[in-house]
């Protein structure tokens, strides 16, 4: 691989906390227009393996390289509080100043562009996602971080979004790291998927991490033979309204 | 003009009005109402510490009820108590201590009832110079932190992981209400400051769908509510923090008329 296309690389980065490791001796690589996906069971340290290559964590073990500063990040569950009116237009300039073309852009590509003057409290789960993922590719970031986009997402609207983020890896040439738990459709639109149990427990392309005796162990038998099922190409796309917008193949 | 005692409650509900407007609306969003009461509460203990050791009593309401706001922020991370039994429980300890201080400065004649729902007779040029001051000073640095405060108001794990360090700005909110119920004390009252805050904002909540929308209908509503319930109280002869709160109440059951109707065409 090009090393000048990497964005994030973690050599044997750990965190030591309260007397155990939270997560120890992760060997990691983010290249510029591709998808790592951090799989694993709850608590098997895969959102704070995703802040040690944002950057979150003041003392860690093992090194970081970080070759950009350009980094968007969606935390796990945002939920927002009906009593705050706020447009999803409002919601896109939180915390970050931009131009009114980026926004649309933005809105455009991950389908909710309609939705701009909508109230955040009227959006349904999967629209709210769209609008996270546009909050958070408006700036152009080199590297994205998703932490469990899918979220209260229907199964039609995670294909549906996992098909989004592989689009938006390759129109924006982003390097992506995207965190799940739910194995099955992640698979897809991912390059190389990171097994985590506390440690790296196996990598490989989509395929291989499947195939892998650890892989089994961790979740079983089933899941495996579950992945191969859902491992077929999908011959259209929806739009977020649920509309067929374009085949594939 | 500044002699007439009308004139000079006005001025000053102005200024309040001006600032309770934007504060509310956090204090609406953050859902803090309950903590906007209890440094309320805090604010008798500041007042009857002042008559004690004659000392200004918006300076000791100040840090009387900075004090408190900070203690409770401390104990909210280090106890195992949720945050609405801790209120009450500093709420109510405070209110006590200062009824039992009272108790104590029975050589003093103490108007207890002004404290509780303000008292515009006693609103003196000096408090208009501390109101307008006092309340600039809020306005400038709640503008100041506005972006950082608002993003942590709509989603605290957004706003930490894109550096905006809400724990400090929300710290210097807790501040920033301390000084309003310093500055406002004498003319609404310990026990109603906080219908002030709230009230005029539910009111906008229901007209509005943007938040700067909002923060201007709560200061238009705060400003509607001191001008009406300070003439009510001027020509029936009411306590001037109720009357305020009353008309801010009236207004708010006026815009549900409104809510009612948006819901129908719907």
């Amino acid at each position: 691989m090009n090393t000048s296309d990497t964005l994030v690389r973690l050599s044997k980065a750990g965190i030591y906390k309260d007397k155990k490791w939270l997560v120890r001796d992760v060997d990691l690589e983010i290249n510029r227009g591709k998808i790592v996906t951090l799989i694993g069971p709850n608590g098997s340290g895969k959102t704070t393996t995703a802040k040690i290559a944002l950057g979150l964590y003041k003392s860690i073990s093992g090194n970081v390289e970080r070759n950009t500063q350009n980094i968007s990040y969606v935390p796990q569950k945002v939920s927002i509080d009906w009593t705050l009116p706020v447009r999803v237009i409002d919601f896109m300039v939180l915390t970050q100043n931009l131009k009114q073309d980026d926004i649309s852009e933005a809105l455009d590509l991950t389908g909710v562009k309609h939705l701009k003057r909508s109230n955040l409290r009227d959006l349904s789960g999967g629209e709210f996602q769209r609008v996270l993922l546009a909050r958070a590719i408006a700036k152009k970031p080199d590297l994205l971080v998703l932490d469990e986009p899918v979220q209260g997402v229907d199964f039609t609207g995670e294909v549906a979004l996992y098909s989004l983020i592989k689009e938006i890896s390759e129109k924006l040439n982003c390097g992506i790291l995207l965190i799940s738990h739910d194995l099955h459709v992640v698979m897809s639109a991912t390059d190389y998927v990171v097994c985590l149990n506390g440690h790296v427990c196996c990598c490989g392309t989509p395929k291989d991490v499947a195939q892998s005796k650890h892989y089994k162990e961790l979740f079983g038998e089933k899941s495996a033979e579950l992945l191969s099922i859902y491992e077929h190409n999908h011959d259209h796309v929806h739009s977020s309204d649920g509309n067929i917008i374009k085949e594939i193949k | 003009m500044l002699d007439d005692f009308l004139v000079r409650a006005i001025i000053a509900g102005i200024g309040i009005a001006l600032v309770t407007g934007p504060l509310g609306c956090f204090v609406v969003w953050r859902r803090l109402s309950f903590f906007g009461d209890t440094l309320a509460h805090s604010a008798l203990l500041g007042v009857l510490l002042s008559i004690s050791l004659n000392i200004n009593v918006s300076l000791t309401i100040f840090v009387v009820s900075s004090l408190v706001a900070l203690i409770l922020l401390r104990l909210e991370k280090s106890t195992n108590l949720a945050g609405d039994s801790l209120l009450g429980l500093i709420s109510h300890s405070s209110l006590a201590i200062g009824l039992v201080i009272l108790g104590f400065l029975s050589f003093i004649r103490f108007d207890v009832l002004g404290v509780l729902f303000g008292d515009i007779l006693s609103v003196n040029t000096n408090d208009l110079l501390f109101i307008w001051i006092g309340g600039g000073l809020i306005l400038a640095v709640l503008f100041y932190i506005w972006k950082p405060l608002f993003a942590s108001t709509v989603n605290y794990e957004l706003a930490e992981a894109e550096g905006m360090n809400p724990e400090r700005v929300n710290a210097i909110f807790t501040i920033l209400l301390a000084a309003l119920i310093a500055i406002s004390i004498k003319m609404i009252g310990v026990l109603l400051i906080t219908g002030l805050l709230i009230i005029p904002t539910a009111m906008a909540r229901n007209l509005s769908n943007n938040p700067k929308q909002m923060v201007v209908l709560s200061i238009i509503g705060g400003l509607l509510s001191v001008f009406i319930g300070l003439y009510a109280s001027f020509e029936i002869n009411t306590a001037s923090g109720p009357s305020i709160v009353v008309v801010a109440l009236i207004l708010f059951i006026l815009s549900l008329l409104r809510i009612g109707k948006k819901n129908y065409e719907k």
